[in-house]
């Protein structure tokens, strides 16, 4: 490192740490303290180490931004601490190396502003995640935070708001898009004095994280959501029900609304006026039907979380049989803006029926994963391809599903459909709660939709026979099918209980269960044909229809492999070529991703048999070129 | 093997008793109390011994079944003694796709033990979880809260070895192979 420039030593700069879970999981809360130490150390007087909550783009993590540059640093470490502080803090020179680059142009990017992934999103309920300090209510005050609470309370009837929520257009953003500001009109319109307000945090599927984020990120948008969607019912008492797996998350909302209390926020008559609302947090017990609406209602009871059949609706039939309303931590997140900006403006983004932005986690086979906030109607190729940045190690795109364990996997051709909820509900999927998983040529269509049943099976709650006996039926024909012992009859006996369960079952975790099967079964149907009449799996994943062989001609006889495999089922000696016993193999893959990579010994096939011997026999293959230079 | 239904001495259970009544008064005896009462409980003794549950239904005033009917509901709660360690395999969508299926399959065959148990000598619990929302490092396990990425069959030797577990069988290999 080269001397100090002492001329930027005393440079006002604020490095703001991500204090998300997932920066968490990879050190964060160390970094932090490394920096702080440092930057003590150093004697910056202008420096100041903050944090703030999920970026979501985790899969960079630890990131930090500095401001006011709006430098991002990916891929953070304790040990590039000194440099940060001393290169960049005290010095004024960015640290290069730390600089995300882009998976498309392999550029590297100093500015957050700069960066695809961020710059084609439009962030209206994560606005504040990765901006502020979550665990500061004064941060949220000072982006015009509660501004919207007051404006509520002091200018306008509770009629007024719902009014305005409703020309907004909002639809709730818990998965089945009903219009948000009908729900609270039916609410405030329900006969009883004592009326309740619930925010759903219990996020279950088992792919998408935003709730989860948002809370962390940026609790008190939540909380003031909440409160004017209580206002406007005329509820006095609020349930936050909050997933058990997200202890982060409990712990800065349950701090966000003590701050709240304190303020006058929340309360005994809220900022003078005479409306009242206390809020109550409750933690899940781990139950995916539980975020069903009646369920979740049974679960605060204290009762098993099983749904029950609507009408009565809710909203004149909820907690404790008194009329309630129920919202997405997404949609009560959009409120304060909707307030605050006004329903023609929220309105002016999206498509004709689906208004505003939507979050999607976007995971699996993708060079950019994590949560994008995008307008409704952006093509699913645009998420994909550009914020996304397209499948990475150049293999071909499969799939893209939506939905979670309720939705569907669209092919290819549906690439260039928009994203909102009536096309994606046209294509046999929907838009749920947010989760997005691309798929390419290695993921197995079959053994997919037999993951996400084998999910909701397990979650059914039993009580109604369509979904309890009828998913259990599906998901054993699916483990058959994986397992090569598929009948010709199946897919037609698949498709009929699909239907009928769709029919037949009380809420819609059953009513939604069959739609993985039913959209592979409609856009790869030949995945399903090779499994059972050729028990072929075509992307090589299903574990009872591979197997791996050693390659007499390529095999060096190092025996790495043979150290390495779990079920000890490689024989083999120096400079014999290895031999895997097909019976005891357990098909984990270790072999082929320990096989150095210049003698690629090791091959993945189904439904081949390749020539090898039964037993050891000495090397005969030539050392390979890479080795010989 | 499954893990065998260790019988709690009665010294223990007693404490457990004790333990569970103490945690009780600071509960209102309604019906909504008895999830967070079971959280609490939990948090305190690491599992619902069937002790606990009836001083929970007595307290409640409900019959013990409707406790017993909650606690089997709810993935959160577990009927017996967690381990030292706790291992939980994220079977999360990114997961599956990684493999997480096959790093089950490893830490069942080295534990001995199908999820939702503990060995036998109570060092190790194994579980599944739905997405720690650690999806990039996927296939993820978390070990004692920790979430551990990349965690392939080969890893799972090297976390229990990091306990000081060698797996017996492959010791022998390697001296033979030397
Ligand atoms: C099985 C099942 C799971 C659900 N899980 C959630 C969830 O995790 N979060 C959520 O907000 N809504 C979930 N819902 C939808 C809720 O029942 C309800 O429609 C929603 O919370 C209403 O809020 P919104 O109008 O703001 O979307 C689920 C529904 C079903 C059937
Ligand atoms: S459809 Fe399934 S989850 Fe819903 S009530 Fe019926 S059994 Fe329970
Ligand atoms: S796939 Fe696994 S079990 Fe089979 S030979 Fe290779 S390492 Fe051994
Ligand atoms: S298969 Fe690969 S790893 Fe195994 S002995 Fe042969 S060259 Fe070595
Ligand atoms: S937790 Fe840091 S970016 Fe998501
Ligand atoms: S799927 Fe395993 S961490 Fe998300």
């Amino acid at each position: 490192m080269t001397a100090a420039k002492p001329d930027n030593g005393n440079k006002q700069r604020t490095i703001f740490i991500c204090q998300g879970t997932g920066c968490i999981s990879g050190k964060s809360l160390e970094i932090t303290e490394a920096l702080k130490k440092a930057v003590a150390e150093h004697g910056l007087p202008g420096v100041k180490v903050d944090f703030t909550g999920c970026h979501g783009f985790c899969e960079q993590g630890p990131v930090a931004i500095v401001e006011p540059e709006g430098i991002f640093y990916a891929c953070v470490s304790v040990a590039d601490v000194p440099e940060i502080v001393e290169s960049h803090l005290r010095d004024g020179k960015p640290v290069e190396r730390l600089f995300y680059k882009d998976p498309v142009s392999d550029e590297a990017i100093p500015y957050h502003k700069d960066i695809k992934f961020y710059n084609m999103q439009q962030r209206i309920i994560l606005r504040n995640c990765g901006r502020l300090n979550p665990e500061r209510i004064e941060d949220y005050i000072a982006t015009g935070g509660y501004e919207s609470l007051k404006k509520c309370l002091k200018e306008m009837t509770p009629e007024q708001v719902i009014e305005e929520v409703k020309r907004s257009g909002l639809r709730g953003r818990g998965g089945a898009g009903f219009p948000t500001g009908m729900k609270w009109e039916f609410c405030r319109n329900a006969p009883g004095d004592q009326k309740y307000m619930i925010c759903n945090a219990d996020e279950g599927d088992p792919g998408a994280f935003m709730d989860r984020s948002t809370m962390e990120g940026d609790p008190h948008t939540v909380l003031e959501g909440m409160t004017i969607a209580a206002y406007a019912m005329g509820s006095s008492e609020g349930y936050i029900y909050i997933r058990a797996e997200y202890p982060l998350a409990v712990k800065r909302v349950r701090l966000a609304l003590k701050q709240s209390e304190e303020k006058g926020f929340l309360g005994d008559n809220i900022m003078g006026s005479d409306f009242s609302l206390h809020i109550h947090v409750k933690e899940g017990a781990g139950a995916f039907v539980c975020g069903e609406e009646t369920a979740l209602m049974a679960s605060i009871e204290g009762k098993r979380g099983m749904p029950r059949s609507r009408p009565p609706f809710p909203a004149t039939s909820g907690l404790w049989g008194k009329p309630s309303n129920i919202n997405n931590v997404k949609s009560l997140a959009t409120v304060p803006v909707i307030i605050a900006k006004g329903a023609d403006w929220y309105a002016s983004t999206g498509t004709e029926k689906s208004k505003g932005t939507c979050v999607f986690a976007l995971t699996g086979k993708i060079a950019n994963s994590g949560l994008i906030e995008v307008p409704m109607g952006i093509p699913l190729r645009k998420i994909i391809y550009e914020i996304g940045g397209g499948i990475p190690g150049s293999k071909k795109f499969k799939a893209v599903q939506t939905g979670g364990p309720s939705g569907g996997c669209l092919p290819e051709s549906y690439l260039d459909q928009p994203v909102d909820y009536e096309s994606l509900a046209a294509a046999g999927s929907m838009m749920g709660s947010g989760g997005m998983v691309v798929m390419d040529e290695e993921t197995c269509m079959v053994d997919i939709a037999r993951y996400f049943l084998s999910f909701t099976q397990a979650e059914s709650c039993g009580k109604c026979v369509p979904c309890r006996i009828g998913t259990k039926q599906m998901l054993d024909i699916l483990e058959r099918i994986c397992r090569g012992e598929g009948q010709p009859e199946d897919i037609d006996l698949l498709q009929q209980l699909g239907e009928n369960i769709k029919a037949g079952s009380l809420c819609q975790l059953g009513q939604t269960a069959p739609n993985p099967v039913l959209t592979t079964l409609r856009y790869f149907r030949d995945e399903y044909e090779a499994h059972i009449n050729e028990k072929r799996c075509p992307a090589l994943s299903c574990v009872k229809l591979i197997s791996f062989y050693i390659l007499p001609d390529k095999c060096q006889g190092c025996g790495i492999c043979l150290r390495n495999c779990p079920a000890e089922c490689i024989a083999g000696d120096k400079r014999m070529v290895h031999v895997i016993d097909q019976e005891k193999c357990v098909r984990c893959g270790t072999c082929l991703e320990v096989c150095p990579e210049r003698f690629g010994a090791v091959v993945k096939v189904s439904a081949e048999k390749v020539d090898v011997p039964d037993e050891p026999i000495p090397v005969t293959a030539e050392k390979p070129a890479a080795s010989a230079t | 093997m499954t893990a065998k239904k260790q019988d709690t001495p009665s010294g223990e259970q007693e404490q457990h008793k004790q333990e569970t009544k103490r945690i009780l008064n600071g509960f209102s005896r309604k019906r909504l109390s008895l999830i967070p009462i079971l959280q609490k409980v939990q948090g305190k003794l690491g599992y619902l011994p069937r002790e606990a549950m009836t001083e929970i239904a007595e307290y409640l005033d409900i019959p013990a079944i409707d406790v017993y009917g909650v606690v089997t509901f709810y993935n959160q709660f577990r009927l017996n003694p967690p381990g030292k360690h706790s291992i939980r395999v994220c079977l999360g969508t990114a997961c599956h796709m990684k493999g997480g299926y096959i790093t089950l399959d490893a830490w069942k065959r080295r534990l001995g033990i199908n999820p939702r148990e503990t060995t036998e000598d109570r060092e190790f619990d194994l579980d599944t979880v739905a997405c720690v929302g650690c999806c990039t490092m996927a296939p993820v396990t978390v070990v004692d809260d920790k979430p551990e990425g990349g965690v392939e069959p080969t890893r799972v030797d090297g976390i229990l070895l990091a306990f000081g577990y060698d797996t017996v069988t492959k010791d022998k290999d390697k001296s033979e192979n030397k």
